[in-house]
């Protein structure tokens, strides 16, 4: 699909095309909303179902099933008639619900009715020293690669973090026959008893028995170092060793991949720059969207749902995805058919009933999101370190703005998607307030780099004309 | 360091990098070809001249910008491989050329 | 109210307290710091609207004073000091703010473009002024001397040697640090809720509690218009939005700022600039970047591969009528009022010369009398 071949206006908008992008679009579509599902990807499935319709990885046991499953929700969204348009990056979203598209160099705005954001998460950024070095990646990249390219790290491999998907990413690298030299847990000790009084909601869900097993099988073929609490990579150019501590002892490791992982947090880039309110989420550590029942955001005509909105897994996104989708029909078309929300409902609390544990006993450790080492870089795009954010909060910044004009922190292309939340941490902890009341950057369109040359061609009103040239 | 598992259906693309002529399989994205063909670091950083390499792989980095057929500054984990496709890496600031 | 101010807490007392923390305030406290005052600055939140950070850091004299002579004598004289002015906080900060002057330009893409220029220089030409700056008018091939990759459509401009740059944000960071070393308290987070006078001292109240000062300096940009009548003085204040677009690093290429596009030290290039009243930084005006983007790609072709990286929107400090008002209050006497729209290219003149009229506790009336805001009353009069 050419870009200007694309209608101006339709009734439903979907940013992202992963699993609560694809089932709002069934939804909305299958009720003869005319709906767009947008990604920047080069096909469906976001970043859990990355390249599912396309994934050269044969041996279904390597992915494991819930991979697979993916394959369904595209076809289901394909079949409803929605119309998917990839390779496209949304770079502005504003209360008038225009969208700026930007593809193949050319740049131009479409308008909606309702606009669903599922932009996803992304991985939570582990700032410690020498992560800027060629041969640390995450987790997910690795995974990605994986999925879309059958590519696996050889020579020396550690994993590294704490959370769900660095057991299930280690479970597929062994089953794809790659040695792992060693997994570095920095889930604390104390967690496990944190966590017990939420044991309850999760030894019932689905997940227990999965994660359990998941856990067995990769700690009978990888040494699993538990209780590490700190973590250094290093190298000359190029990561050569890593050296951790546990326990009170200390070694170093030789190492060509670490992969690091703890946790996911909402992609919030899109939704703060069009205006949603965000909150701080004390247990998830991270910012959030403010939403209603329904996913609703803070913007009249933008709803959220999906890891974007929270993080709560693939099963849970569907199910919010649906949500969203069935509150847009029942706005615009009310008299259509949508699936029944009280059974959405039920389910969703079912995959959402593991959370508390999750969420808890998998939170990152204190000083591998607040780097405790000065010389570790925070934003590694303007690479600033920590020993100056805290210098700068000391000088009197109390929030990330103040912060960004005092040293350039969160100017660069990524715009704070790696250092925002390190960021909002630092201050708070140097100067003594919450995160919430500390706040995150002010985020502006365009979300996405775009070209000088592709917003030059966009036409322009005769007032904005007047208010340029003088 | 990467390799390509064994059951991989080899479907060559040949692209190249920095004049030097790289086999890439169709479906890899840029950034995971350079990964594959070992040709790191992919980029030096604008402030510091820093080594840097593809990070996140889906496009929050920024880590793997590239200069894709002469477009700089391309995320090249969003972009897939072409037959052709010609791509620099950019040490520091980049060119500015009409 | 002896009990309401005893509940408050008591944050201290000194020499000068200045309320507003931004380039202005900054300037005039860092001023007064040097002059061995004991200060204390004021500010707002971490959100709040700041023009300190939403500026296009030009050092800039060209088409300054049209109407008010007095006011491009001023301008002047602060870009002369400017380098001393930078050298100063080099020495005493570390902190390089990259100055430089190396003259620059107002581009035409259009003959009737041109022609309005040609027509604003000789009105500036027919006005009387002290000091004289020779801005000229530049035929195309003569500016394309010193810019050689202007575009087709440039037809010529105007070009004044006196005209730089500064990086701002180091600017903004080089006075705070200087403030710092300096021993003055800075106070984020405190917005002023009331200004009184009694027994030869001032009282401010914060909603964090008062402060007692023997002068009070109201530099808080826009705001002033709420608070100068607690010193019995009048700002009126016309806020006025601005969008900026904020290209990645390039290399070097642009050497002479353009009133509309410039590069910074740090590579990136900075396009503007837009105009519409009102106080509202929240949003964009997508088609404003889109005929600014247009703009700026007429004037420097190879600008259209440079990818935006990121804009914002930012809400300027303008009086009535654009010239500065720095004013002296008759019935709080020690209380001053400075505000204006240049606080970048006149922030050599609020720490050298405007401070230490405020730390000799009289503005000088030779050189700052027309800046009054006494000028809305004649007018309004008139």
């Amino acid at each position: 699909m050419r870009l200007d071949s694309l209608r101006d206006t339709f009734d439903v908008a979907i940013v992202g095309a992963g699993s609560a992008g694809l089932a709002a679009a069934a939804v909305t579509a299958g009720a003869g909303l005319a709906t767009l599902v947008v990604d920047e990807n080069a096909g469906p499935g976001g970043q859990i179902y990355r390249a599912v319709t396309t994934s050269p990885v044969k041996r279904r046991d390597i992915l494991g099933e819930d991979y697979w499953a993916g394959e369904r929700l595209v076809a289901d969204a394909v079949r409803s008639g929605a119309a998917m348009l990839d390779a496209t990056t949304v770079w502005s979203l504003d209360r008038d619900l225009a969208i700026g598209l930007s593809r193949d160099g050319s740049a131009r705005m479409i308008t909606a009715r309702r606009v669903i954001i599922a932009t996803g998460a992304q991985e939570r950024p582990f700032p410690i020293p020498g992560w800027t070095l060629p041969g640390v990646m995450t987790a997910g990249g690795v995974q990605t690669m994986l999925k879309a390219s059958g590519l696996v790290p050889a020579g020396e491999t550690v994993i590294a973090g704490t959370g769900p998907l660095l057991w299930l990413l280690a479970s597929q690298l062994v089953r794809a026959g790659v040695a792992i030299a060693a997994i570095l847990d920095t889930t604390p000790r104390a967690a496990y008893l944190k966590a017990a009084p939420h044991a309850a909601g999760f030894v019932l869900s689905p997940l227990f028995a999965k994660g359990l097993a998941l856990r067995r099988e990769v700690a009978a073929k990888v040494r699993v170092i538990a209780g590490v609490t700190e973590i250094r990579a290093a190298g000359f150019g190029k990561l050569a060793s890593v050296t951790y501590a546990a326990g009170g002892r200390q070694e170093t490791l030789p190492v060509d991949n670490l992969l690091l992982h703890q946790g996911v947090v909402p992609n919030v880039n899109l939704a703060m720059a069009a205006g949603c309110q965000h909150r701080w989420d004390a247990r998830q550590l991270c910012f959030v969207p403010v939403l209603d029942a329904d996913g609703l955001s803070s913007v009249p005509g933008i709803a959220i749902a999906g890891d974007g909105a929270g993080i709560a897994g693939a099963w849970a996104a569907e199910e919010r995805g649906r949500l969203a989708g069935v509150a847009a029909v029942r706005a615009l078309a009310p008299q259509a058919s949508a699936p029944d929300g009280q059974a959405i409902r039920q389910r969703l609390a079912r995959h959402e009933a593991a959370r508390g544990f999750l969420e808890t006993l998998f939170q990152p450790p204190r000083q591998f999101r607040v780097p405790p080492s000065d010389d570790t870089i925070v934003c590694r795009c303007e690479e600033v370190t920590a020993g100056t954010v805290r210098e700068a909060a000391r000088l009197g910044c109390e929030g990330p703005n103040q912060l960004k004009a005092f040293t350039r922190c969160g100017m660069g292309p990524c715009q704070g998607r790696l250092c925002g939340l390190t960021v909002t941490e630092i201050i708070a902890e140097t100067r003594g307030l919450s995160p919430e009341v500390v706040g995150s950057y002010r985020l502006r369109p365009p979300v996405k780099p775009i070209s000088l040359g592709e917003l030059a061609r966009m036409p322009a009103s005769a007032a904005a004309v007047k208010a340029v040239v003088r | 360091m990467f390799r390509r598992l064994p059951e991989i259906v080899q479907r060559v693309v040949t692209i190249t990098v920095d004049g030097q002529r790289v086999a890439a399989q169709e479906g890899d994205s840029v950034a995971a070809a350079l990964l594959a063909a070992g040709l790191t670091p992919t980029r030096l950083t604008p402030v510091s001249g820093a080594p840097r390499a593809p990070y996140c792989m889906m496009g929050v980095c920024f880590e793997c910008i590239v200069t894709i057929d002469g477009v700089a500054n391309r995320q090249g984990c969003l972009v897939p491989v072409r037959e052709a496709m010609q791509v620099t890496t950019i040490a520091g600031r980049r060119e500015l050329a009409i | 109210m002896a009990a309401a101010r005893g509940q408050l807490a008591g944050l201290g007392e000194f020499d000068t307290v200045v309320v507003g923390g931004g380039l202005v305030g900054a300037a005039i406290a860092y001023g007064l710091g040097k002059l061995g005052e004991r200060v204390a600055v004021l500010d707002e939140g971490d959100m709040a609207v700041r023009a300190s950070r939403g500026n296009f850091a030009l050092v800039w004299v060209q088409s300054k004073g049209l109407g008010m002579p007095e006011y491009a004598d001023w301008t002047v004289a602060s870009s002369d000091a400017w380098a001393g002015f930078a050298g100063d906080l080099q020495r005493e900060t570390d902190v390089d703010v990259c100055f430089e002057r190396p003259g620059g330009f107002m581009l035409a893409l259009s003959d009737a473009e041109m022609t309005g220029r040609a027509e604003t220089l000789k009105r500036f030409h027919n006005q009387a002024t002290g000091s004289s700056y020779a801005t000229t008018l530049m035929e195309r091939a003569e500016v394309q001397r010193y810019l050689p990759d202007i575009g087709p459509e440039v037809v010529g401009g105007s070009f004044c040697p006196l005209d730089g740059h500064v990086n701002s944000l180091k600017l903004f960071r080089a006075l705070h640090t200087a403030l710092h070393r300096q021993g003055a308290r800075y106070l984020p987070g405190h917005p002023v809720t009331a200004i009184e006078r009694s027994g030869g001292l001032f009282r401010i109240t914060t909603l964090k509690g008062a402060l007692g000062a023997g002068k009070v300096v109201l530099a808080a940009g826009n705001a002033n218009m709420h608070l100068a009548p607690m010193v019995g003085l009048t700002a009126p204040m016309r806020p006025e939005r601005g969008q900026i677009l904020v290209t990645e690093r390039v290399r070097p290429f642009l050497r002479h700022p353009v009133v509309t596009v410039r590069q910074t030290d740090e590579g990136t290039v900075m396009i503007g600039d837009s105009k519409e009243e009102g106080f509202d930084p929240a949003g964009q005006t997508l088609d404003i970047n889109a005929v600014m983007a247009n703009r700026a790609v007429r004037m420097f072709p190879l600008l259209g591969g440079a990818n935006i990286v990121r804009s914002w929107r930012a809400v300027r400090v303008m009086t009535a009528d654009g010239f500065p008002i720095y004013d002296q209050s008759e019935t709080h006497p020690g209380a001053f009022v400075v505000t204006c729209h240049s606080g970048v290219t006149l922030a050599a003149a609020h720490a050298l010369t405007l401070a230490p009229m405020i730390h000799a506790g009289m503005l000088e009336h030779d050189q700052v009398a027309t800046f009054s805001a006494r000028r809305f009353d004649v007018q309004k009069a008139a």
